[in-house]
């Protein structure tokens, strides 16, 4: 399924990440985060599955990282999809 | 004959006297802190002379010394020598902006370069809060007093020209004088030579942070263990909130045990004062205040004293105070499995600092310590290489996270102590796996740019090269 409201999850606080899901045919993923080189194609894979596991097939996803950790980011991400998808 | 008074009327008729050419170095010190005004009004002033190719020779480049930026971009600047380096100036650096390699010394190795007649300076730039018209000065009196003035001391020993700069003149002879008038060639007058608010925090304070405390308490614990915690304890540590409360906890055992130590060292600030006046120190040598506190405590108390950089840390000293300790607290923003540590580059290999005395004390005490949290923002502090050595792994003894505590395996006896004081002690490489285990294995960085920066051992050796980061 395609997303088709803009949700969020999360803050801006160290060790959280912001996350914000909006429409989108395809699957497009923003990543800001300062540990972009160590950990990016790590992040961007959590994303890809945690779309998956939800059937999200299109959305916008963005995450503003503040190094939060890959549990942080699958539980942020899976809040921010299921308020998008709430009221459907 | 008749003393010409050494009160020059301008900033400029003081670099005219020094005999300032292009391609000639010029030293500072930084006791001013984040409220300096002297090192970018002095660059100021070269800029505007259309002075060329200057080095600066600063015992640390503070955040507030951003200006120099423009002065690299100009060309009045194009060498940098310094011993510690604030993200502001480092990040640029890091990007290449200037075309000669920064020099990174210590605190110790920076008057050891002098002596050695390695790094010479042609005019030193001394920043007091009191001074007299020939020069005697110190910065423990008028406006913006800042304590000790050590750093800048061996700047006046070997400097060809001498030049004190001062907010507040004072009839001679000022008596509590650090820098005497046998060194000092010229005296300059000025408005302000910085912002009182800006040049010492206020109180500073041990941390509340939960992890921070555990940290400390295990700190303290293993210091107790080690067995050198008795009387005559000599001790230093830093000004950060961890280091702090490890001296908190460390004083409530001394206090509970009667246990007397025989002296503090380093930068002072007010817990340390607060501990000596309760007779739990003999003594504080001082180097650089940290806060209002060692302020008015190096002016007012007699065991308070104040130490050159020379004496403080440098190997070519007969003898320097870092040799006498016991006991050194350090932090770290990586360390590896060698026990190699890392305070010159963040994770992503960008200048954010230095090694200040952390390599000297290190050499120096018979303990040294790392303290620092496993996990910062999902970063790993245990790598399988630094980024940048800045300590050598052999001159530490102990790493203290949150998880546990990491021993050098060239202390054998001190990990059993350890264990048998029911401390959790691990392997480096347990460590290491733990927080892997937490936030995942990081991508390794490789830099391959131009050396944009050398770091200089306290010997005079080179220890590391930092390379260019683009981004």
């Amino acid at each position: 399924m395609k997303l088709t409201k803009e949700a969020r999850a999360g803050t801006l606080e160290s060790g959280d990440v912001l996350v914000i899901v909006g429409p989108s045919e395809s699957l497009d993923i923003r990543v800001e985060s300062p540990v972009i080189r160590q950990f990016g194609e790590s992040i961007r894979q959590s994303v890809r599955d945690v779309a998956a596991s939800l059937g999200v097939t299109g959305g916008a996803i963005s995450l503003e990282d503040q190094g939060a950790l890959d549990c942080t980011i699958r539980a942020r991400l899976t809040t921010a999809i299921k308020r998008s998808l709430a009221d459907e | 004959m008749t003393l010409q008074t050494k009160v020059v009327p301008s900033l400029r008729e003081a670099i005219l006297r020094a005999g300032l050419r292009d391609g000639m170095t010029l030293s500072f010190h930084h006791h001013l802190r984040d409220g300096d005004n002297v090192l970018n009004t002095v660059l100021a002033e070269c800029s505007l002379m259309g002075l060329k190719d200057l080095t600066v020779n600063a015992s640390a480049i503070m955040g507030c010394h951003r200006p120099l930026l423009d002065f690299i971009e100009d060309g009045t600047v194009t060498g940098i020598e310094c011993n510690f380096m604030h993200a502001n100036v480092g990040r640029s650096i890091s990007r290449g902006l200037l075309k000669r390699e920064v020099i990174f010394r210590s605190h110790g190795g920076r008057p050891a370069a002098m002596e050695r007649g390695e790094s010479p300076v042609h005019a030193a730039f001394i920043a007091a809060s009191a001074a007299d018209a020939a020069g005697n000065c110190n910065g423990k009196e008028g406006i913006a007093a800042f304590g000790s003035i050590g750093y800048a001391m061996p700047d006046a020993e070997h400097a060809d020209y001498v030049i004190v700069l001062t907010d507040h003149l004072v009839e001679y002879p000022l008596m509590d004088a650090s820098i005497t008038e046998d060194r000092v060639d010229a005296v300059v007058v000025v408005d302000s030579i910085g912002d009182p608010k800006r040049i010492m925090s206020g109180t500073t304070r041990v941390t509340r942070d939960p992890i921070g405390l555990l940290i400390a308490e295990q700190t303290a614990r293993a210091v107790q263990a080690s067995g050198l915690l008795r009387d005559g304890f000599s001790f230093q540590t830093g000004a950060g909130g961890t280091s702090l409360a490890v001296a908190s906890y460390l004083g409530g055992i001394m206090r509970e045990r009667g246990i007397t130590g025989r002296f503090a060292s380093g930068g002072i600030t007010g817990l340390l004062v607060d501990l000596m006046k309760e007779g739990l120190f003999e003594t504080l040598l001082d180097v650089q205040c940290f806060d209002r506190e060692a302020v008015e405590s190096i002016r007012e108390n007699a065991r308070h004293g104040e130490i050159s950089a020379s004496r403080y840390a440098s190997p070519t000293a007969r003898t320097a105070v870092v040799d006498h300790l016991d006991v050194v607290i350090l932090g770290a923003t990586e360390i590896d499995t060698d026990f190699n540590v890392n305070v010159h580059t963040d994770s992503n290999g960008v200048i954010m600092g230095g090694s200040g005395g952390h390599s000297d004390t290190a050499a120096g005490a018979k303990l040294s310590v790392i303290v620092a949290p496993l996990v910062r923002a999902r970063l790993p502090l245990i790598v399988d290489r630094v980024g940048t050595i800045s300590t050598p792994g052999e001159d530490i003894d102990l790493l203290v996270t949150q998880y546990g505590i990491a021993c050098n395996p060239k202390q054998a006896e001190l990990s059993e102590k350890l264990r048998y004081a029911g401390l959790p002690v691990f392997s480096i490489h347990d460590l290491k796996a733990r927080a892997e285990s937490i936030t995942g294995r990081p991508a390794r960085i490789e830099s391959s740019g131009r050396t944009v920066a050398r770091v200089i051992s306290r010997e005079g050796d080179l220890l590391d090269e930092i390379r260019t980061v683009m981004g």
